[in-house]
């Protein structure tokens, strides 16, 4: 058994709206996996049966080898959840919600972990102050602190970067990769197409409830085309040159701008065609680069077409 | 045993809760207290010959010592109301703790710190001239029943604490409560209401229970009501605890999604 999550044909509908369809992935261990969609995609909804919070009408989720449904308590003792809003007690100081969890979690040496938690997320100064007094960053590394005592194998965290500044972003991504480095699964939802591509071994797109594409940010981007070439010109007229030349045998994308994008195949025989053409004429791009796909193109074309089969 | 270990952590945490908030237990005793005094002193001259030979603050303090109850687990509502708003509930169901221990530390809190408040309004009504004839096995009975009636009622707390959308509403319910201990013999005897009250009065669960405490606290013996009394407090208890249960279990309590 090496996968840490194992999901097939997973359903679940809310009062008759179908939120999940037919969801099916798989995690290996130790690696980072992005769940990813838009709001009301159901990356809620699919964390929620894997942290055994709600029941799935349909399908199966197996989380470190034990079925969700049949032996939850076994699940909860694998797992964390961190959500997408602080879950942590105002009324106690940043130390005792540390204690707190790890006297639930029965780990040894409790004192031990929570000092060693404090440092390694800089709550060391104010770990006796009372929570309420902690700003939204501080709330957050609180949190997630909390999720890691105990050692959990899997991590769950829903949406962790949602309204954070860069600054925050940057050092929750540390955190997040210092964890795969350690050997933890870590599942995570995210709207941001840049964390997932950032952090994820794997990555599967969640749309209107069911799974889209799938796979490492590299194969999903080449869903889309890749040998994009983009020619910048000092000014119009010679854009317009060049656009009448490559107008037959080429796909052009031209905006408002002295840019003129051209879509290849990526082969060698049609990228030179394009600069023969351009030299036979004599027209002299003032810049030219190749264009990367990124993960925004794939998941615009994926969702995109997924919406008008809808249609 | 490991139970029992997350029932007395999760209790502490309550206890933290309460001792940290000051103005909690001010708002809880301020209620009763109050009835206490509006009544003695506003109401108590024109209703003290409807007493016998019980002087009228002797007579109200049952019903006074329920109603500071009421109070406070109206607060335990509150609070665990709270708990399910922010996540922190959420955050305990994905971990390997037994959900008995996740609401019976809320329980067992709940009842220390009411013990508390209503030791502190039996106090203010000594200072007022309430004298018990009660010996030590009268006090031991009617400390038995009020734990009791404190565990039933806390439960019933947390059964609404669960199920309410807003902290707002989940205290709610305590109006009702309070409302029966008026409609009561805890004030006034039922003799002297209508019919139709009278017969609701009677055959309601408060009134047993104040009865039987104020047969404990006037001569120390629990009087002829006091199985009617435990089987309202024993039956609450169960059938709120079971629907608690059931409710935290099968409950998505998924908060702000």
């Amino acid at each position: 058994m090496d996968a840490a999550i194992e999901v097939r044909s997973l359903r679940k509908s809310f009062k008759n709206v179908s939120v999940l369809k037919d969801v099916s992935f798989s995690v290996p261990r130790g690696t980072v996996f992005a769940l990813l969609g838009s709001n009301g995609a159901g990356k809620t909804t699919t964390i929620n049966i894997l942290t055994t919070l709600i029941r799935a009408d349909g399908g199966t989720a197996t989380v470190a080898g034990h079925d969700v449904a049949a032996s939850p308590d076994k699940v909860r003792n694998e797992i964390s959840l961190t959500g997408q809003f602080a879950a942590v007690d105002d009324r106690l100081t940043g130390r005792e919600n540390l204690l707190l969890i790890g006297d639930l979690r029965h780990v040894r040496d409790s004192a031990e972990t929570a000092s060693e938690l404090l440092r390694r997320f800089g709550l060391e100064e104010a770990a006796d102050r009372g929570v309420s007094t902690f700003s939204g960053g501080m709330r957050r590394r609180l949190d997630i602190a909390m999720s890691l005592i105990g050692a959990p194998s899997v991590v769950f965290l829903d949406e962790p970067t949602t309204g954070f500044d860069p600054e925050a972003r940057n050092e929750m991504w540390r955190t997040i990769r210092s964890l795969a480095e350690g050997g933890t699964t870590v599942f995570l939802t995210t709207q941001y197409l840049e964390e997932a591509d950032e952090l994820a071994d794997t990555i599967a797109v969640l749309h209107q409830g069911k799974i889209v594409a799938s796979g490492t940010a590299g194969e999903l981007k080449k869903l889309v085309p890749g040998g994009l070439i983009e020619l910048t010109f000092s000014d119009k007229d010679s854009r317009d040159a060049a656009s009448m030349l490559l107008r037959s045998g080429y796909e052009l994308t031209e905006d408002e701008g002295p840019t003129l994008t051209i879509a290849t195949d990526g082969s060698v025989a049609e990228v030179a065609g394009v600069f023969v053409r351009l030299r036979d004429a004599r027209i002299e791009p003032a810049e030219f680069s190749q264009k990367v796909a990124t993960l925004d193109d794939v998941f615009l074309k994926i969702t995109g077409s997924t919406d008008r089969e809808a249609e | 045993m490991r139970a029992l270990a997350d029932t007395w952590t999760l209790a502490k945490r309550g206890l933290r809760h309460v001792t940290r908030s000051p103005d909690t237990i001010i708002t809880v005793l301020v209620m009763p207290i109050a009835i206490m005094l509006l009544f003695v002193y506003v109401l108590g001259g024109a209703l003290a010959h409807q007493t016998g030979s019980v002087s009228y603050i002797t007579f109200i303090v049952p019903g006074i010592v329920v109603m500071t109850v009421i109070s406070g687990i109206a607060y335990a509502a509150v609070r665990l109301n709270m708990d399910v708003q922010s996540g922190i509930i959420n955050r305990f169901r994905t971990m390997p703790v037994a959900p008995s221990s996740i609401l019976g530390g809320q329980v067992a809190s709940s009842t220390l710190s009411n013990l508390v408040s209503s030791v502190l309004v039996l106090l203010v009504a000594v200072a007022m001239g309430f004298r018990s004839q009660a010996g030590a096995a009268g006090w031991l009975v009617f400390a038995g029943i009020l734990v009791l009636f404190t565990l039933a009622t806390t439960w019933l707390a947390i059964f609404f604490g669960l199920l309410a959308k807003t902290m707002e509403g989940a205290g709610a319910f305590s109006y009702i409560l309070i409302l029966l201990i008026f409609i009561s013999p805890s004030f006034v005897p039922t003799t002297s209401m209508t019919p139709l009250l009278r017969g609701f009065a009677e055959n309601q669960p408060m009134t047993p229970v104040v009865e039987t405490m104020r047969s404990l606290l006037v001569s120390g013996t629990a009087g002829p009501r006091v199985w009617t009394a435990l089987a309202w407090i024993l039956g609450i208890l169960v059938a709120f605890y079971l629907l608690s249960v059931t409710v935290y279990k099968r409950k998505s309590i998924v908060a702000n999604s």
